[in-house]
């Protein structure tokens, strides 16, 4: 009986050693999260079973976001950006609001469209209902789907026709929000609080760099950045601006940011022929244009 | 071995039960507290020993933060001691001994957590559950204001801009939870949600401090400093007369 004892309380001293530098907020034991193993997700008219996710989890998943979903996978140690820990219920692509989760289309995306510069590959590989499975799968680590609805997705008015005056604009709203203070002024991730960026758990993060070629996180076409400034990425710096960029303002700013872009675009183009300067870091602040 | 564990299983069978027949015994033994009447407690929050030396700011990241501190140029908050070694900051609120209405009551006012030459204003704001309150800026310059709480609690982190000119936020929270604020853009910017159940009060720059709307009874009395951490009393407020509860923390 004491010996026994003894053993356990040295494997618990050990096991309390090893994980508080991991600073991890989970909390949950696989007893917890088994009892949401029922867990479903909707996608289209695909109906996906956590259950029928388990092989696939632990074949391809399992070894960077961990037994218990929390990111502490055995590739932890070696992965930056670290491994989305699925008890939290936070996500960085969302069609959401800030602070609400994501639908189940949301997730489903993400597996198939992975995160450009981590180490998340395209699980484009996996049928659909095999993504959908997943999607339920990452569900029921998280006790915030039993006692939360996702967010209404925002609405997102149909795309206008790229002009000069947008472009122009767009360039305005990107003086006004100070989007430069992070990304910096050419959209090179420069910026004045470029250096000192945490995520959540205070590791180190970089803004995003538009001019070197790489997609954004979350999606790399016109509705994605449209998405990714009116939502924020949750868990990052990058905050939500859907109170403060109007719908019109939005798309002026989406064909502003394509300016910045290494690739080929219209935007580019008519940015050269106006001539287009980078905004003044040290102007006053420009007024808020008729804000509501 | 299988007898071992059994035994074993037993052992924790019986401490199980009776830690729960403990907890049931203080909750029937708090519900002779009467809600009839509203008293108060009062009392001061010091510091003893010398106070940690507070870092100036740095704000050069931002001109506009420069020129609005050049006035009085800013330090951290997390201690902050004024005279007579009054601890400002302290949030106090009753920790045991409250029931009924006068623990699930919701304050109707909406306290306004202020962004102003780039610094939080107050520094600490204490809140009841699902209590709402406004996060405002007076600043010229762009502010992210991302509250980190834990979302195992039940508190959801988000994360909004507030350009100049920016419409005031309403925003409540779930659970208790002492929940960091900050601003990415500016990184010294450093506050706190401090979410409790029950009346609260928060010590002013004196050290002094009221909690209102107690009825009689006995209560726990719990002071919370973001650095030296929580201290608790026993205080008794009799019917028409004020509980008294003066805290001293020490200085590292």
């Amino acid at each position: 009986m004491r010996t026994r004892l003894r053993k356990w309380s040295l494997w618990l001293g050990a096991a309390a050693f090893l994980t508080l530098p991991l600073a991890s907020w989970a909390q949950l034991s696989t007893f917890d999260i088994e009892t949401r193993i029922g867990a479903e997700s909707h996608v289209g008219n695909i109906t996906g079973h956590a259950k029928d996710a388990k092989a696939d989890y632990r074949r391809y998943c399992v070894g960077c976001h961990g037994v218990l979903g929390d990111g502490n996978g055995e590739n932890f140690p070696w992965v930056d950006p670290k491994p989305r820990d699925f008890q939290l219920g936070v996500f960085k692509c969302r069609s959401t609001p800030t602070g609400t989760l994501p639908t189940d289309e949301d997730l489903f995306d993400t597996i198939a469209r992975g995160m450009d510069r981590s180490n998340m590959p395209q699980w484009s590989t996996f049928t659909k209902q095999e993504r959908a499975d997943l999607v339920a799968w990452v569900k029921h680590f998280s006790p915030r789907w039993a006692n939360e609805k996702p967010g209404a997705p925002i609405t997102i008015p149909p795309e206008p026709e790229v002009t000069p005056e947008r472009i122009k604009a767009g360039r305005d709203v990107f003086a006004r929000v100070q989007c430069w203070k992070c990304h910096g002024v050419q959209g090179m991730a420069n910026g004045p609080s470029a250096a000192t960026l945490t995520d959540d758990q205070g590791r180190p993060i970089q803004p995003f760099n538009f001019t070197e070629g790489a997609r954004p996180k979350c999606g790399d076409t016109d509705r994605d950045l449209y998405r990714i400034f009116m939502t924020g990425l949750d868990g990052t710096p990058m905050p939500s601006f859907a109170d403060n960029i109007k719908p019109d303002e939005a798309w002026d700013l989406v064909f502003y940011l394509r300016t910045f872009m290494r690739q080929h675009s219209k935007e580019k183009e008519l940015a050269k022929q106006l001539g287009l300067k980078p905004v003044d870091p040290n102007a006053p602040a420009p007024a808020a244009s008729g804000q509501q | 071995m299988r007898k071992r564990s059994m035994r074993s299983r037993y052992n924790f069978a019986a401490v199980l039960s009776a830690v729960v027949l403990v907890c049931c015994g203080a909750l029937i033994s708090n519900q002779n507290v009467s809600a009839a009447g509203e008293g108060k407690i009062t009392g001061t929050v010091k510091l003893e020993g010398t106070a940690p030396h507070m870092r100036g700011i740095d704000m050069s990241k931002d001109p506009y933060c420069v020129k609005a501190s050049a006035s009085a140029p800013a330090h951290m908050e997390n201690v902050v001691v004024g005279s007579g070694g009054g601890l400002e900051h302290v949030v106090l609120y009753i920790s045991d001994g409250l029931t009924g209405g006068a623990l699930t009551a919701v304050p109707s006012e909406e306290p306004v957590f202020d962004q102003k030459n780039c610094m939080y204003t107050p520094h600490v704001l204490a809140l009841d559950i699902n209590q709402k309150f406004k996060v405002t800026t007076s600043d010229q310059t762009t502010h992210n204001i991302h509250p980190n709480p834990n979302p195992m609690t039940g508190n959801i982190p988000w994360n909004q801009s507030q350009p100049p000119g920016a419409a005031a936020i309403e925003k409540s929270w779930k659970a208790t939870e002492w929940i960091p604020v900050q601003c990415n853009i500016h990184p010294w910017m450093h506050g706190w949600f401090a979410v409790v159940k029950g009346p609260y009060a928060t010590s002013d720059a004196s050290g002094a401090y009221t909690i209102n709307n107690v009825p009689p009874g006995s209560y726990t009395v719990t002071a919370w400093q973001e650095d030296l951490g929580t201290q608790t009393q026993k205080v008794t407020v009799a019917a028409g007369a004020a509980g008294s509860a003066n805290f001293t923390f020490k200085g590292k």
